[in-house]
């Protein structure tokens, strides 16, 4: 996986590591509340039938993105 | 166009709430938890009230507080806002931790979720971190047994240092256990050593600059180790909060003023600036909940999730997320219309034989003819018409509704609709409020403080009209059944349901076009990001939903007919009865109305009617049929097809059917809803504009329509 893989690249099934969480402002914190941390284990678990947002697991809850928040978190595999 | 927080509601959250004690045995014991993890359950299984209760995230967004008495001591409970965190991102999460915070209740439960018990621990560190006193409520046991979740409610205990109890709120045995923790929390029972969330060595060493420091300053108000740490992460609403608590501003103090500049210079020769500070906090919350759930909780079977995932995957696949939601929506309507149709006759055939009887009553008594006429002919056929009509399918929709939200399927339709709501820059959440509409308009209204943008909260205010409530549902679907379905029986309601089904969605989609029209004009902005939970499946209190809302709602319509239909009877049979200049008032107001109405499709009478029904739309048509009555010949009324006839009587053509059904749909929000927008955004101007988005919208259309299908005739 590249270096400027993010959370939204995560195709359904795939599970990935947080690296660094760029999002800003107060969505930064919900992310960080929800336990969205660095080395975090995410899976991504399908979008939604429009396509957009995409619901991950993160730390045993299911979370739905959209994917201008998704695409500011770094993964590493 | 200014967009402030007291034009948006957030002044209107009740906050500062004082709770009295009323004696010595009295304690105040906060609910705190995080959203949807059934503190509602509790809380009303502990205090025998009855708060609305939902599976999806914010369902609570007012406090409330109820009484329950344990032992020889009383609990004031109060039911806070859920809320992931305490670091104040909303408005509710500012309610729950200044309530926490400076509201000093004797104690504080904070319900967990067992099936998700790690990401529920940072909340109960952090309240751990303001007070020694806490009781830890692992929720929703029997969930976790079922997904074969092992939690060893000891080890949590002792590792986290304050009393932990599982529980499953359905079951009221285990809250006995809880009464009994808290109770022995709050009388001194057993030794507390609660957990110290150790951080990393720089920020350890920075709290250290300040704590002794500030210790002095507060006098034991405040937990001086947590206010250290809060003060270095310079949270400005938790400091005003904390200004009008201590009465004076504690970070303008010269001595802790220099003692914080020494502590932040500290971490940033450490590396740690103020953005990378806020993250290690969390992080070491994070991780102190991460080691201790990895000695107490075992997940004994590998996918617990999996049944889950795999409805999800269906309820929202690229292939049937769409259709089965619309299947959904026809079914709950199908069924409402069926389930209607019996109970409806019968009360029908009551209530009018009884009218009668009432009748001959006054005759007996020689009562005058304008007496009788305003009591009999005007109060209570309006009542009855609301009992037998509007009541029965009001009552069967409610509860079939609450199992779906029971369920937890109404977070699935804001994930599948969420793109659509993106691309009119509101609020994913929105859909939530929206469907919260299908209910009551006004309690749709209230549900918006989950959106926690300002400009995405007004838009979700503003298109909440755009869903039919639970009051308008009744009419449409009379006039849908008199005029569009030709054969009764199943087919006939079938065919009722899907027609009523397609009227939905047109609401829908005019949600979504006046939403974007809002936010390209007087509303613009970007969306902003939010975070949506799927919460797990929950198998629904089937008896319980029916029983509850069947009760709760007939008595609510119940007492609003009194309130409202019966006056309204009153008023339409004195218009009906009153000549001026050799007309009555009723005509002289529905011929004032005429022409435009005409324009929409519409005649005098239905307006009045639309107008005269502001107080609660239940009662438009009774007021339709008592003016078609009071100036036609009496006819007895006790089924559609006679209702049809003399609505065709009066003029009525598919076009008038069609025009009133969509302006039925949009037009403006009943008086207790505008109320409620006056409460929620603490502004006249939007109250008007929300007032006038539907109506317009409403005019427009039905004139178009009215005046195209007129073409075609």
């Amino acid at each position: 996986m590249n270096d400027m893989a993010t959370l939204k690249d995560l195709k359904r099934g795939q599970r990935a590591k947080i690296r660094a969480v760029r999002a800003a402002g107060g969505i930064r914190r919900r992310l960080l509340d929800l336990g969205l941390i660095e080395g975090t284990e995410v899976e991504c678990l399908g979008k939604s039938p429009a396509g957009d947002p995409t619901a991950y697991l993160i730390r045993g809850a299911v979370i739905a993105l959209r994917s201008e928040d998704s695409s500011q978190i770094f993964i590493s595999d | 166009m200014g967009l402030t927080s007291g034009s948006t509601g957030i002044k209107a959250l009740d906050r500062g709430l004082v709770i009295k004690r009323q004696g010595a045995r009295d304690f105040v014991v906060a609910l705190a938890g995080n959203p949807n993890v059934g503190k509602s359950t509790v809380f009303n299984g502990l205090t025998g009230l009855n708060q609305h209760t939902g599976n999806w995230p914010g369902k609570t967004v007012t406090r409330a507080q109820g009484r329950c008495n344990y032992k020889d001591s009383t609990y004031i409970l109060v039911d806070i806002p859920g809320t992931y965190s305490l670091m104040a991102h909303s408005a509710e999460e500012e309610v729950a931790r200044d309530f926490i915070c400076f509201g000093s209740p004797d104690a504080v439960v904070v319900v967990c979720d067992a099936t998700c018990l790690e990401r529920n621990l940072n909340l109960v560190l952090q309240t751990i971190e303001i007070t020694d006193k806490v009781v830890v409520c692992v929720n929703l046991m029997d969930e976790a047994k079922k997904k074969k979740i092992r939690i060893d409610l000891e080890r949590l205990s002792s590792k986290l240092g304050v009393p932990v109890v599982g529980t499953a709120a359905r079951k009221k045995r285990s809250l006995d256990r809880l009464m009994q923790a808290l109770d022995g929390l709050i009388n001194g029972e057993g030794k507390l050593s609660p957990i110290k969330i150790r951080y990393i060595e720089p920020i350890e060493e920075a709290v250290a600059m300040l704590e002794p420091l500030i210790a002095r300053r507060t006098g034991g108000k405040i937990n001086p180790r947590w206010l250290s740490l809060k003060l270095l992460d310079t949270d400005e609403t938790l400091l005003k909060s904390m200004r009008d608590y201590l009465g004076y501003d504690i970070s303008e103090d010269k001595e802790i003023k220099a003692a914080l500049e020494r502590a932040w210079s500290h971490l940033e020769e450490k590396g740690i600036d103020r953005e990378k500070l806020r993250d290690k906090i969390v992080s070491c919350l994070v991780l102190t909940a991460e080691a201790i759930c990895r000695d107490s909780v075992k997940f004994e079977k590998q996918g617990y999730d999996l049944t889950d995932r795999k409805i999800d995957r269906i309820l929202t696949s690229k292939v049937t997320g769409f259709p089965i939601m619309l299947a959904l929506l026809a079914l709950v309507f199908w069924i409402t219309i069926t389930g209607a149709n019996y109970p409806s006759q019968l009360l029908s055939d009551l209530l009018f034989s009884f009218q009668d009887v009432l009748s001959g009553f006054f005759e007996h008594l020689n009562a005058p003819d304008w007496l009788h006429g305003a009591l009999v002919l005007g109060v209570y056929r309006v009542l009855a018409w609301v009992v037998s009509v509007m009541l029965p399918p009001m009552a069967i929709f409610f509860p079939l509704f609450t199992l779906l939200e029971d369920l937890g399927y109404l977070p699935r339709v804001a994930f599948n609709l969420d793109k659509y709501f993106k691309k009119c820059s509101a609020c994913g959440k929105q859909a939530l409020t929206m469907m919260m509409g299908f209910g009551c308009n006004a309690a749709g209204v209230v549900g918006c403080r989950i959106i926690d943008s300002p400009r995405e909260r007004l838009i979700a205010i503003i298109t909440n009209n755009f869903v039919p409530c639970n009051g308008r549902f009744p009419t449409l679907i009379a006039i849908l059944t008199m005029f569009f379905v030709a054969s009764s029986g199943i087919g006939g309601s079938v065919m009722s349901a899907l027609l009523l089904t397609c009227l939905i969605v047109l609401g829908i989609a005019m949600t979504f076009v006046a939403s974007k029209i809002l936010s390209m004009t007087i509303l613009k902005g970007i969306p902003s990001s939010f975070t949506l939970e799927l919460p797990p499946y929950r198998r629904p209190q089937v008896g319980k939903i029916i029983v509850r809302s069947i009760f709760d709602r007939t008595l609510f319509v119940l007492g609003r007919a009194v309130m409202v239909a019966a006056p309204a009877g009153l008023v339409i049979w004195i218009l009906a009865n009153v000549t001026v200049g050799g007309d009555t008032l009723l005509n002289h107001f529905s011929g004032f109305l005429d022409p435009f109405a005409r324009l929409m499709g519409l005649d005098g009478v239905i307006l009045m009617a639309f107008i005269l029904g502001f107080p609660a739309n239940e009662i438009v048509v009774p007021i339709i049929i008592m003016s078609y009555m009071s100036t036609g010949t009496l006819i007895e009324l006790d089924s559609l097809s006679e209702l049809r006839q003399l609505f065709v009587e009066n003029g009525w053509t598919w076009i008038t059917a069609v025009s009133t059904m969509l302006f039925s749909l949009m037009h403006w929000p009943c008086s207790t809803t505008c109320l409620t927008i006056k409460k929620e955004t603490q502004s006249l101007k939007w109250t008007l504009i929300s007032f006038a988005v539907p109506t317009l919208a409403g005019i427009i259309i039905c004139i178009a329509f009215a005046n195209i299908a007129r073409l075609f005739m």
